[in-house]
């Protein structure tokens, strides 16, 4: 192996491992700006009208004499959003472990397109600059909720300068690095599993992660076509999502710009999730020492959600004056998916169920996302609910049930992965005493963030208030508002530790044994440093990934390479 | 690098270079039909809509579809050229599938052009159908966003395939091609026949109904 220069090995590096590595690290950068802004939305809910103090960084807001003003207010949530779901949990999940993982453990040397895959993450990290400038205009950012939806985002509904055509440009060229990413994860999965890794022999996390990709390959192409006419209104001045009196010449359809957002919005939730789905499945098995209860079923089921998660979106829209025959369509169609969800969460229960539970720090982040989703997807049911859905939409109920489903689940089963594959990343263990007192506070706190949200919004507090204060019945939930944002603060300090902990880990982390987690799976092979084509030799696959406990061999787990012999 | 590459799998021998520009072009479609049935919603609900001809310049317009149609035809010739091993045939077939591109997007530019400068006649045509001024532009009306975001999307995948075809016959010159290596020549080619299928649905679409 000849020897890179540093930037062909560490910048523009063509090996996945790396670019995993890099989208990790732009990741977790993201993570920390979003949820920044959360706190400071939480500091205007508890105390509206009152200065920033200095610990959340009150000189941004000198401009404004100390406070954050309304149009501030509507950029912080809709930049919290649009960060927190592309520019976070879409680099986390999608672009370090589907990186990471897939070609090692289905056993291939690398991407099927190692050079589309540096040029994807470079397309990403510019989409995040485009992102990260915006805040810098003179009119500032984009304030239209991270839907974006017209007519408000086009010019003439009231946000002033360039800060929505910013939006739209990053989220556009987030959109395509996505795209050049699910080719990709697709092709290489097809392509390049080693001999005897058949599909039914792929670990879950592969296999959450594909189905993902097979999602993005097809809905991202959607979203990016309204997103080329949603620029086309903002810049060129066409009127594609203009109606009524804002329109001139003829005008078009606002709802048109709803219908195709969500066509790719509802999928794009599967899409987050999805990996956590398979890692969960699959670390469940690592630290119970059983094989996955129900492997085929769960892939079936995950596959089954990703069929129906197409035909739903019409959820998102019931009170823009749909039909209540389509509604209640969509509604059927909605309820179905709890189903096979509910399948896969009972074969998590079953995997656990008698196992020799090891309660590493990877397991406790993975069992809090059974506890997360399961409360996610049961509150979800209202909103899938026409009728309680026209009671609950645009409350805060909403947004505590999708910061359970998609902060909670998968933050958590992102704080999971990176527990369980650090080792193998870095070398190095994170560090255990730090990660579990992570955990603690994490999931204590999350939870009362969360779930008081619910509360305060089936009693009716708007999901994009300014200022609860003003209204009088709102004004008995003034103490919960400060009781949330002082959780939320917790939260926040428990990830300045999460912080501390892993770049310590990274240089001091106690060094890591080749299988510190006595894994089967094929990422778990080689010695670190993991070389660039990752195998020595393409290895042969005997059997699927999840053999521990196996009487028929001498320790509890076999790894995929080993033939078991049946006695 | 990619010795784990199976060719036992139910793809058979196609190669993973045409995998990916299979999946790259069902994406492709997937933006393009959303910009077509976003269209055709939108002419569904628009007021006004002029007559087909009355505004574009079909006849003009049928030449290019023609042209691009014969550019997909030379295309496969390279192909054919390539694999049979004759170079001259193949650098021939290529140049022209690119010059055919060249011209259609230079009588795409004419066109625009001629819109967009706008005239007295033009004007006229435009007061028959509902619209003001002598200028047909991206905002004159729905029908002009539908227009031009179409036709526009569209010239942007003419002139990528126009630069993609250029960068192999670059190659091709420096003879990186021939009878036992054209993989990339016929995945290339898939993207062009790609774009000429697209055209005739827009021609279709925006200019004849
Ligand atoms: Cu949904």
């Amino acid at each position: 192996m000849h020897s890179e220069s540093f930037w062909r090995k560490d910048i523009f590096s063509t090996d996945h491992k790396t670019i995993g590595k890099q989208f990790l690290f732009f990741g977790i950068f993201f993570l920390l700006f979003g949820g920044f802004q959360a706190m400071l939305l939480r500091w205007q809910l508890a105390y509206p009208g009152q200065p920033v103090p200095w610990w959340l960084m009150g000189f941004l807001y000198e401009g404004t004499g100390g406070i954050i003003d309304p149009d501030g207010f509507n950029r912080l949530f809709t930049m919290h959003g649009t960060i927190m779901i592309f520019w976070a949990i879409t680099p986390i999940l999608i672009g370090a472990f589907g990186n990471f993982l897939i070609p090692l453990q289905i056993g291939a040397r690398d991407m099927a397109f190692p050079t589309l895959n540096m040029i994807s993450f470079w397309t990403f990290f510019l989409s995040g600059v485009v992102l990260l400038l915006s805040h810098f205009l003179p009119a500032g950012s984009a304030s239209g909720g991270w839907t974006s939806y017209p007519p408000l985002s086009l010019p003439g509904g009231g946000i002033p300068g360039l800060g929505q055509a910013f939006w739209t440009l990053s989220v556009t060229l987030m959109g395509a690095a996505t795209m050049m990413g699910a080719i990709n994860y697709i092709i290489t999965v097809i392509r390049l599993r080693a001999p005897g890794m058949t599909y039914w022999r792929m670990p879950l996390s592969v296999w959450g992660l594909w189905l993902t990709s097979i999602l993005n390959a097809i809905f991202v192409p959607v979203i990016a076509a309204g997103l080329i006419m949603l620029l086309l209104d903002q810049l060129l001045g066409t009127q594609f999502f203009v109606a009524g009196r804002l329109a001139a010449g003829g005008g078009g359809d606002p709802l048109l710009f709803q219908h195709v957002f969500w066509i790719f919005g509802h999928p794009e939730v599967y899409i987050l999730i999805l990996p956590v789905w398979g890692i969960v499945s699959d670390l469940l098995a690592i630290y119970s020492r059983k094989p996955a209860f129900g492997y085929k079923v769960t892939s079936i089921c995950m596959s089954t959600i990703v069929v129906l998660s197409s035909i739903v979106w019409g959820h998102h829209m019931y009170t823009t004056g749909m039909s209540p025959l389509l509604g209640k369509a969509f509604m059927f169609l909605t309820l179905l998916i709890s189903i096979p969800s509910s399948i896969f969460f009972f074969n998590w229960l079953g995997t656990l169920w008698r196992g020799s539970l090891h309660f590493d720090p990877p397991m406790l982040y993975t069992m809090s996302v059974i506890w997360v989703f399961g409360l996610g997807g049961l509150t979800g049911l209202y909103n899938a609910t026409v009728t309680s859905d026209i009671y609950l939409h645009d409350t805060m109920f909403v947004v505590g049930h999708f910061h359970y489903t998609l902060a909670a689940s998968v933050l958590f089963g992102g704080f999971a992965a990176i527990a369980h594959w650090f080792p193998r990343m870095f070398g190095r263990m994170l560090n255990p005493l730090m990660s579990k007192i992570h955990f603690w506070g994490t999931f204590i706190t999350l939870n009362l963030v969360f779930f008081n949200m619910m509360v305060v919004g089936y009693a009716g507090q708007h999901r994009r208030i300014y200022n609860p204060s003003e209204y009088e019945f709102l004004q008995p939930l003034a103490d919960m508002n400060v009781f949330i944002t002082y959780a939320a603060l917790v939260l926040g300090l428990f990830q300045i530790l999460y912080l501390f902990n892993f770049v310590w880990s990274l240089v001091k982390g106690k060094v890591a044994e080749t299988n510190p987690w006595r894994a089967t799976t094929l990422e778990w092979t080689m010695d670190y440093p993991i070389p660039h084509g990752n195998f020595g030799e393409i290895p042969q696959v005997y059997h699927g990934p999840h053999e521990y406990s196996n009487p028929n061999t001498d320790q509890d787990w076999a790894p995929q390479t080993v033939e078991i012999k049946s006695s | 690098m990619n010795k784990a590459i199976q060719l036992n799998d139910r793809f058979g021998a196609a190669t993973t270079g045409k995998l990916g520009m299979w999946l790259f072009l069902v994406m492709d479609a997937l933006t393009f039909g959303t910009i077509l049935i976003g269209g055709i919603g939108l002419r569904n609900a628009a007021d006004v809509w002029p007559t087909a001809g009355l505004i574009l310049n079909v006849p003009l317009t049928a030449f290019n579809t023609f042209l691009l149609i014969c550019s997909s035809f030379t295309m496969v010739m390279a192909l054919n050229g390539v694999q049979k091993g004759d170079r001259k045939s193949f650098i021939k077939y290529l140049a022209l599938t690119i010059g055919g591109g060249v011209i259609f997007l230079g009588v795409q530019v004419y066109e625009y052009t001629h819109f967009i400068l706008g005239s007295n006649e033009l004007g006229v045509v435009l007061s028959q159908s509902g619209f003001s001024g002598t200028q047909f532009l991206p905002f004159t009306g729905m029908y002009g966003a539908v227009f031009y975001t179409t036709t526009s999307f569209h010239a942007l995948h003419v002139l990528t395939g126009v630069i993609y075809l250029s960068v192999i016959l670059t190659q091709a010159v420096k003879g990186q091609y021939g009878s036992d290596n054209y993989d990339r020549v016929e995945v290339a080619g898939l993207f062009w026949h790609f774009v000429d299928l697209i055209w005739i649905l827009v021609f279709t679409l925006i200019y004849l109904l």
